[in-house]
């Protein structure tokens, strides 16, 4: 039997974020992940929430400079999330209850890691 | 008013076998707040993805964490399954179920003797390794290898365990059970145990759950959250309840932890009773072309494994989310009200696997 969990993914735009999460907060929904993927010159971000299982994706695609507005006030352990989409992505998030201003990832390479940031792959061959 | 100061928890810590960091805002010897970062281990393991064609990718993914190693294979390859629609065999999956429930069980006595240790009871944690050290031995026996495994890929697994081999697991699984049960009564009853963890690091129903925790952090406060209940794996046909404490302090989490060594034992026992005969593998041709959110039940809670695949052999996106990063906020709630000297029995409550954090 292959995992055939109910999963549904809404586009949105940054504008209707906080209402959305909101509303979900509001009908129970616990926060799962926040996560972040180069399209090419766009990023995908991905808010994962749960309720019984049943998993509700809400999917932004923004450009680089967009700024985006931190869950925080409604969900307030997406701080981790977020200072990482900044740190891992160079993406602004404003307002983020704590906001690590790029000192989250304690790395010596420099933020963010982002392939479209840095304009190639510095991931080594082997 | 005492003044406040900083006082910097880790990265090298004597309770911690990784880095993390913590800055402890302390009034006295009390804790006010505390603010967590990671990155010390970083290794970019989800750009590899890229790199390495999806197939291989299963050896990446069992290796973002030394001790639930087999889970995040798991994970990675169901996903790929779900996304190609492949059927895996039954036998597979029961296979899959009982190495997953083993790697549970090593995981959980891991964590039971690194807790017995920080509270300075060294008997109780020699004992738990002990035991321990039976469950990597079987391991050892059907894989070949005692953490890292390599049975699980796209398709099925790559080893079956003969009948001889499961009597003789089968056999062995009451006696484990009652030395497991012997050791929890021990975490359970003893009074020093007791004074120590009761009341400690308190993390209320509400928080657990809106915080997004997981795992025996989530349950230890009332959540009746397990991954395993959606039925994955033979988990459907062999049915899994919830392991649940209310109290939502570091013994509640302590003791689902031990609870949950039963209920794994219970598990590979009916596994084997009701293992199906057959093959353990299919073909895979093709590439993934799609996307998928797959989760799983690691032993400290649930891990997604977002996989992106343009239909090539190498995918576009692997996105991790492990359940330590998932508890930090937690700890960050649990930690204001605890006094310093139990900062270390706190941190090690949520069971903290930073190999895993920093994918």
């Amino acid at each position: 039997m292959t995992v055939n969990e109910e999963q549904t993914t809404i586009n949105i735009a940054p504008g209707d974020l906080l209402r959305e999460v909101g509303a979900l907060n509001s009908d129970g929904y616990r926060l799962v992940q926040i996560g972040c993927t180069d399209v090419g010159g766009a990023y995908e971000v991905n808010y994962s929430f749960d309720k019984g299982y049943q998993f509700r994706n809400l999917r932004l695609t923004v450009e680089p400079e967009t700024e985006i507005p931190s869950i925080s006030d409604i969900y307030w352990g997406a701080f981790v999330y977020e200072n990482e989409l900044h740190d891992l992505f160079g993406i602004t998030v404003t307002g983020i209850n704590i906001d690590f201003k790029g000192t989250f990832y304690r790395t010596d390479e420099k933020y963010p890691f982002s392939v479209t940031r840095r304009g190639g792959d510095r991931c080594q061959d082997v | 008013m005492p003044g406040r100061i900083v006082v910097p928890f880790g990265p090298q810590h004597p309770v911690l076998p990784e880095p993390i960091h913590i800055d402890l805002v302390l009034e006295d010897e009390l804790v006010v707040d505390a603010v967590p970062s990671i990155g010390y281990i970083h290794r970019g393991l989800e750009q590899l993805v890229q790199k390495r064609e999806y197939p291989e990718y299963v050896y990446v993914a069992e290796r973002i964490c030394g001790i639930c190693s087999f889970m995040h294979a798991l994970c990675y390859c169901q996903g790929i399954e779900h996304i190609m629609g492949i059927e895996v065999p039954d036998r597979s999956r029961y296979l899959r179920t009982i190495w997953s429930e083993y790697s549970r069980l090593h995981s959980h006595l891991l964590w039971l003797g690194l807790f017995a240790d920080a509270m300075g009871f060294e008997n109780l944690f020699m004992r738990s390794w002990q035991l321990r050290e039976s469950v990597l031995d079987i391991s050892e026996d059907t894989t070949g290898g005692r953490i890292i495994q390599s049975t699980c890929k796209v398709g099925g697994v790559r080893r079956d365990i003969g009948q001889d081999k499961l009597d003789e697991i089968h056999r062995g699984l009451d006696s484990f059970e009652e030395d497991c049960r012997d050791l929890g009564k021990v975490f359970l009853n003893d009074e020093t145990v007791k004074y120590r963890l009761k009341g400690l690091g308190v993390l209320s129903k509400d928080e657990a759950y809106t915080l997004g925790s997981a795992g025996p952090t989530l349950r230890g406060s009332g959540v009746a959250s397990d991954h395993r209940e959606t039925g994955y794996a033979a988990y459907g046909e062999l049915g899994y309840k919830a392991v649940v404490e209310t109290a939502g302090d570091c013994y509640a989490r302590c003791a689902v932890r031990v609870r949950e060594l039963y209920s794994s034992i219970d598990i590979i026992r009916r596994a084997i009773e009701g293992m199906p005969e057959g093959p353990i593998d299919v073909k895979v041709k093709g590439a993934p072309d799609g996307e998928y959110f797959s989760r799983v039940e690691q032993p400290r809670g649930e891990v997604v494994h977002y996989l992106l695949g343009n239909g090539t052999k190498h995918l576009a996106r692997a996105r991790i989310r492990t359940p330590t990063f998932a508890n930090i906020p937690a700890l960050v709630k649990m930690l204001p009200g605890a006094q310093l000297a139990d900062v270390p029995i706190v941190v090690l409550s949520i069971d903290p696997c930073i190999s895993c954090t920093e994918r």
